[in-house]
């Protein structure tokens, strides 16, 4: 998507997360079994699958109405602590894509650190305190990074998936200062952070519908059918 | 009704089969707020937005109170709707906060103008879903909000480094309390007042004697040998401070007591209502013989019993054990404590 993201284009990414969330369901509830309450899973499946029913609402047309959507979907079927923080980066994000079509990178961008900036400003989380931000914050800096170097769209989302991953793998030593798994202290560490697994699973989905080498039409918004199939 | 068994898997061995009342594990909020309007005459349920509430609303010029949280904690917070308690209560899931859109819905039902009292309990999802609900109601009608969240639990550390105190015990006091004074007509930010109050002068300690089972988990959340006891224990589950052998009920009362009264703390001279709170599987004859316990340790501190309440309030499903609230109370206090109350749990005065 060099010349930008189209609705289709945002559409896929939400699709992929699902589907990343789906086979990746019993890990993230046994991730979450280990620290919390061994039900992150099964409420992520839950609200990524109303996501998906809601993406065939009518009147989703533009990117922050596609966004916006998945925030306020997420926020009334996911519960817990994953709900709230999941449809705030959404709806931040939504609220910040602008109207351009498609979305140009450095918009994209913006609106996803603007999502991360909800997160922050609702759970009050900071960098080390074990949690989603620990894959979200580093995914965001390195998607900055590779586009302020120049590196086409591609590289550079496929270098904040490597970032989330490696900021999920960081959370396992932590010791969580946020959520039930506080209660722990010491005993949290030693487990990776079902969020931070989570988080890397979204950016990881941004490879796939957004961040793959391929000749595209350069389009106007609508016309990029083309990638919906998994 | 029927009974229905599950097999459990080989490793919960000596726990053979979960046995509850219940049709379906995925039914059994639904099932339950049903069987409350059938009971409640005065009360109206809303099943699509799992809310509780008073059938007289909204009041004009009354504050609003509303509160909500995970289910499993019968009767607390359904059974406290009514006359003088809250005007609205929010199901969640078991053990699992309820959603942003039902604390919008139960807001705009209740506001008769005057505002709304959010009663939260401190966890870190009631905390945010409380949070974006107030949002919503905000921008969509203009209802002002004011959320008071409990956190009385001295068995987590109260620190920078965790998510805080758990709000236990004191929740059932302050929604008493705060009830109370918006009945009386007192301005949202006096009831507010008065919450923050209580949350204030009220302290709460837990201990398990066995774990609890949730429905659609169908095995114990925790495994408590037979001559153990989790002192600390959290009302979801939630480890405790330690894993400490069976002891009498007057070395248990102490083990509560003694970290409640170091903390707030509770001196000489002070008025207390004293809550000894079954977790929902702990018959009334020992939570009367844990209050007996209670009240010789806080006549041994010179602290008075000014008010009592014993009973199952705040559970965690068929959790065996008890939970000790101490709330210092004042002229105010106890004069809201006594007014009048008419919910399907708490009843006097009318």
């Amino acid at each position: 998507m060099t010349n930008g993201a189209t609705v289709e284009d945002l559409r896929e990414w939400v699709r992929a997360f699902a589907r990343r969330i789906e086979s990746n369901k019993d890990l993230l509830t046994e991730l979450d079994a280990a620290i919390g309450d061994a039900d992150h899973g099964a409420n992520m499946h839950r609200g990524l699958t109303a996501v998906v029913a809601a993406l065939g609402d009518p009147g989703l047309d533009t990117p922050a109405a596609v966004v916006k959507k998945v925030g306020m979907t997420l926020v009334s079927t996911v519960g817990g602590a994953s709900g709230p923080l999941y449809g705030t980066f959404f709806l931040r994000m939504g609220g910040a894509l602008g109207d351009a079509q498609p979305v140009p990178p450095e918009t994209l961008a913006a609106a996803l650190r603007a999502g991360l900036d909800g997160v922050v400003a609702r759970g009050k989380a900071e960098a080390g305190d074990k949690t989603m931000y620990d894959a979200l914050a580093p995914a965001l800096d390195a998607l900055d990074e590779a586009l302020a170097a120049g590196e086409p769209w591609p590289a550079a989302v496929r270098a904040a998936a490597a970032a989330a991953e490696a900021g999920r793998d960081a959370t396992t030593p932590m010791t969580a200062r946020k959520g039930r798994a506080s209660y722990l202290g010491e005993r949290s560490v030693g487990h990776q952070d079902p969020g931070a697994a989570s988080t890397a699973l979204l950016i990881a989905s941004a490879v796939d519908a957004l961040g793959a080498d391929r000749e595209r039409s350069t389009t106007t918004a609508g016309a990029a059918g083309d990638d919906s199939a998994p | 009704m029927v009974f229905v068994t599950w097999e459990v898997p080989a490793i919960l061995e000596g726990t053979a089969v979960m046995k509850k009342l219940i049709n379906a594990a995925e039914d059994v909020v639904t099932e339950a707020l049903q069987g409350i309007e059938a009971a409640h005459p005065d009360l109206r349920v809303d099943l699509v937005n799992k809310i509780v509430y008073r059938g007289d609303l909204p009041r004009s010029g009354k504050v609003g109170v509303i509160s909500g949280g995970g289910s499993g904690h019968e009767p607390m917070h359904g059974g406290f709707v009514g006359l003088g308690m809250l005007d609205a209560a929010c199901a969640g899931e078991v053990f699992t906060s309820p959603v942003p859109d039902q604390m919008l819905a139960a807001t705009k039902l209740v506001d008769g103008g005057a505002g709304v009292l959010h009663v939260v309990k401190n966890y870190t999802g009631d905390v945010m879903n409380f949070e974006m609900g107030a949002e919503l109601a905000a921008a969509e009608t203009g209802a002002r909000v004011v959320a008071v969240v409990t956190d009385d639990d001295v068995a987590v550390q109260d620190s920078t480094w965790t998510a805080g105190r758990r709000g236990v015990g004191v929740t059932v006091l302050l929604e008493k309390i705060a009830g109370a004074a918006a009945e009386q007509g007192r301005s949202l930010d006096e009831v507010a007042d008065v919450a923050r109050t209580v949350n204030a002068n009220g302290r709460s300690m837990g201990l398990a004697l066995t774990s609890c089972t949730v429905p659609a988990v169908g095995h114990p959340t925790f495994d408590l040998g037979e001559d153990e006891m989790e002192l600390g224990v959290g009302i979801h589950g939630e480890p405790g401070r330690e894993r400490i052998p069976l002891a009498p009920a007057r070395d248990i009362a102490a083990l509560l007591l003694e970290p409640i009264l170091a903390d707030l703390p509770f001196r000489a001279g002070d008025d207390v209502l004293c809550f000894v709170n079954g977790l929902g599987g702990t018959p009334l004859l020992e939570l009367y013989i844990m209050f007996n316990e209670v009240s010789k340790i806080l006549s041994g501190h010179g602290v008075r019993i000014a008010r009592s309440l014993v009973g199952n309030y705040i559970t965690s499903l068929d959790m065996a054990g008890t939970s000790v609230t101490l709330l210092r109370m004042d002229d105010d206090l106890l004069s809201l404590w006594d007014a009048p109350v008419k919910t399907p749990a708490l009843r006097w005065g009318i």
